[in-house]
């Protein structure tokens, strides 16, 4: 339930970052750069349903990326390589400045900051940043909704006890 | 586990079942058969228990995991990875249309929702009638379908639906729509509502719990996580063997381990995206450059409604109403139609189905036990500006299908969308909201019907999703339309048989199982009569 974009498919749509797109190819995102900056989508796309709690929700954020890790491994070598591209572009500065319009460091991005960027590619005329988007999308909700602790805050009971 | 659950494959292999699982092998192999079968879905299961039934050796290549009953344990985390073609999120092209596409032994028969319908007779017809395919009449494939449904324990659902289904069924008839009862592939079901992650109870007849088993205990050999890369020809008119790629560890990626397979009968059931796929790797004859394309969706939107009293839509048996009434306004070539039914309900495939994020979604989501939601598959395929995708390679060989959506598909998108709203606020909904990014939802049928109207509806923003991947293969009634015969057989290579989805030249505008039943168990019984020397069966 994702949407992937290719690198390729960015410099299709005219974006004019074939210098960053280059750099995207031949650096790999670092884990702890992707780490910032899923934390920060998760922590917008999961606004009003993280726990209050300070620590509870730094766990469960990192749970959630944990999980985003997990469903990506599941996918083909092709969306593997596509999803990997798209982390990398977007942990990389002038990338993450240019493209996704956000201007602090993930680490220092607010909600809203990272809200609007989301909702930026949302409705973007070119498919590929709305591409990009329902992936995020998909991955991080995905992730949450997997686990049994995120169940009981929609009133799903859980897998029934048939045996 | 329960005493009273049985898994028939996990007490066959126990017994001495031949299966190799190609991840495990250290050294290529190769193997010998009368009848090699690529894909374990609909197609390939039916053709493998008939042929092993006639003493044929048969080995079945699947490149999806053997998961048995006592593995599904209905949890979305472990089945979409495990059960689906690329963890449930394979894309078209321009990533509009999610497919749900099963990759696991027994195909997408071990996750669909159990619906089992004939092929429409107004389908046949038309094939008939403007494709020329006169073998293929309602009357002659009727035994065909009768003998599958008694097979795989086809009857209309005599349980109560559940609120879900209700609910379809209650704002049709208010309107005066005729909704039915949805005949399903189980025995003794436990009426639980977990089918699309693998049936945790042995109850729903998929090809992992029938024909599978009952092949392998006549002798087929399983060869499961093998990756059917190429059928190796000799010249151009025969297939010589088939050459598979072993899958590492992760049961994704192919390694260096071949398993060369000869036979002297290929029968190729991969899928509707899976075999275009490998016989254009092939190098197939494709004289008429009609390999991969006519490739249907049944491209389906959705909406969801909050009603007061819980509907508990995870609960119970996901399919079993519909509604064909939407099917039957136009010419079968006209504005196109839709079927409606409803899909289960699980959060994960809630939540990563409705739009947008943060508060609006989580608000959403908290309504969760009390959403309903109903679907429309649009029948593509008929209307002459309805052509549907093309399967295509990428460098690496792995396919993907291009689908455009264009004007006559949103036409009856929004058609589809107006009838969903009207018949959930007619069975009391408080709230519809039509799967989009770009409406909140509407309080009233009314607010609804303008808000429709007006919605802008294109890829990425409306939400299309399918789960019925059809065509690619298409049988004609001469090499010039068709890249099979009706009987399945390639028009190019003598011992070339496609028994799935993909031979079908249009969509079905049904839920596709019992027509790939039906087909294969006729197709496939037409082939073993050959194969054996035997006159051809007196088919009607």
């Amino acid at each position: 339930m994702m949407a992937l974009v290719t690198r390729r498919d960015f410099l299709k749509a005219g974006l004019g970052g074939s210098v960053l797109l280059a750099c995207a190819g031949c650096v790999t995102a670092t884990a702890d750069d992707e780490t910032e900056m899923l934390s920060a989508v998760a922590s917008a796309v999961l606004a009003g349903v993280l726990p209050a709690s300070p620590a509870q929700r730094l766990a469960a954020i990192s749970e959630t990326v944990g999980g985003v890790r997990r469903a990506i491994a599941g996918l083909s070598a092709t969306a593997q390589k596509e999803v990997g591209e798209l982390f990398t572009l977007l942990t990389l500065a002038p990338a993450r400045r240019l493209v996704a319009g956000v201007s602090s460091p993930w680490g220092r991005a607010g909600d809203e900051e990272v809200s609007n960027f989301l909702n930026r590619w949302r409705y973007s005329r070119f498919a590929l940043l709305q591409g990009a988007y329902a992936a995020l999308h998909d991955l991080v909700l995905g992730a949450w909704y997997a686990r049994p602790e995120a169940w009981p805050t929609i009133g799903y009971p859980g897998t029934p006890e048939i045996f | 586990m329960g005493s009273n659950v049985r898994d028939l494959m996990r007490e066959g292999l126990a017994a001495g079942w031949s299966h190799i699982d190609a991840t495990r092998l250290s050294a290529n192999l190769a193997l010998e058969a009368d009848v090699v079968i690529v894909g374990s879905g609909a197609g390939g299961g039916v053709a493998a228990e008939l042929l092993a039934t006639e003493g044929l050796k048969v080995v079945i290549v699947e490149e999806g995991p053997l998961w048995t009953t006592s593995d599904f344990h209905m949890r979305e985390a472990e089945a979409y990875p495990n059960l689906y073609q690329e963890s449930a999120a394979r894309k078209t092209a321009d990533k509009a249309i999610n497919i749900l596409q099963g990759r696991s032994v027994g195909g997408s028969t071990t996750v669909n929702w159990t619906s089992s319908f004939r092929t429409p007779p107004e389908t046949l017809a038309y094939w008939q009638g403007m494709l020329g395919l006169k073998p293929l009449s309602t009357e002659a494939m009727a035994p065909w379908f009768a003998a599958m449904e008694h097979r795989l324990g086809v009857r209309p659902w005599a349980v109560e639906p559940n609120e879900n289904n209700a609910i379809l069924a209650r704002g049709a008839r208010q309107l005066g729509i005729e909704a039915r009862v949805i005949p399903r592939n189980v025995r003794g079901c436990w009426n639980i509502g977990y089918c699309g992650m693998g049936c945790p109870t042995g109850a729903k007849q998929s090809m992992l719990v029938t024909t599978l088993p009952s092949a392998l205990a006549k002798g087929a050999t399983l060869v499961s996580r093998l990756r059917a890369e190429r059928l190796l020809l000799d010249g151009k008119q025969r297939v010589v063997a088939l050459r598979g790629l072993a899958l590492q560890a992760d049961g994704i990626r192919s390694g260096n381990i071949e398993v060369t397979i000869r036979a002297r009968h290929f029968i190729v059931a991969g899928g509707a995206i899976g075999s275009p796929a490998l016989l254009m790797r092939s190098g197939v004859p494709d004289p008429h450059g009609l390999l991969g394309q006519r490739t249907f969706l049944h491209p389906t939107v959705v909406s969801a409604g909050v009603f007061k009293d819980r509907v508990d839509g995870y609960a119970g048996a996901p399919q079993s109403i519909y509604s064909d009434h939407f099917l039957h306004q136009h010419p079968i070539d006209g504005p196109l139609g839709f079927k409606l039914e409803t899909p289960p309900l699980h959060p994960v495939l809630y939540a990563t189905t409705l739009q947008g994020f943060g508060e609006s979604h989580a608000e959403k989501m908290r309504d969760f036990p009390h959403a309903q939601v109903i679907i429309a598959l649009v029948r593509d395929g008929f209307h002459p500006q309805s052509r549907g995708g093309r399967v295509k390679l990428r460098g690496d060989g792995s396919p993907y299908l291009d689908y455009p959506l264009d004007d006559v598909y949103w036409e009856a998108a929004r058609r589809a969308l107006l009838a969903m709203a009207e018949i959930q606020f007619a069975a009391g909904a408080g709230r519809v909201t039509p799967v989009h990014e770009e409406t909140p939802g509407f309080a009233s049928w009314s607010e609804a019907k303008r808000g429709i109207a007006d919605l802008r509806l294109k890829p990425l923003l409306c939400r299309v999703v399918s789960a019925h991947v059809m065509g690619g293969c298409a049988i004609g009634d001469s090499p010039a339309r068709g890249v099979v015969d009706h009987r399945g057989r390639h028009f190019q290579l003598e011992n070339l048989t496609v028994c799935d989805g993909s031979v079908f030249p249009t969509s079905i505008g049904a839920n596709p199982q019992l027509s790939i039943y039906g087909l294969a168990a006729r197709n496939i019984s037409l082939l073993a009569a050959e194969l054996l020397g035997r006159p051809t069966p007196a088919i009607p």
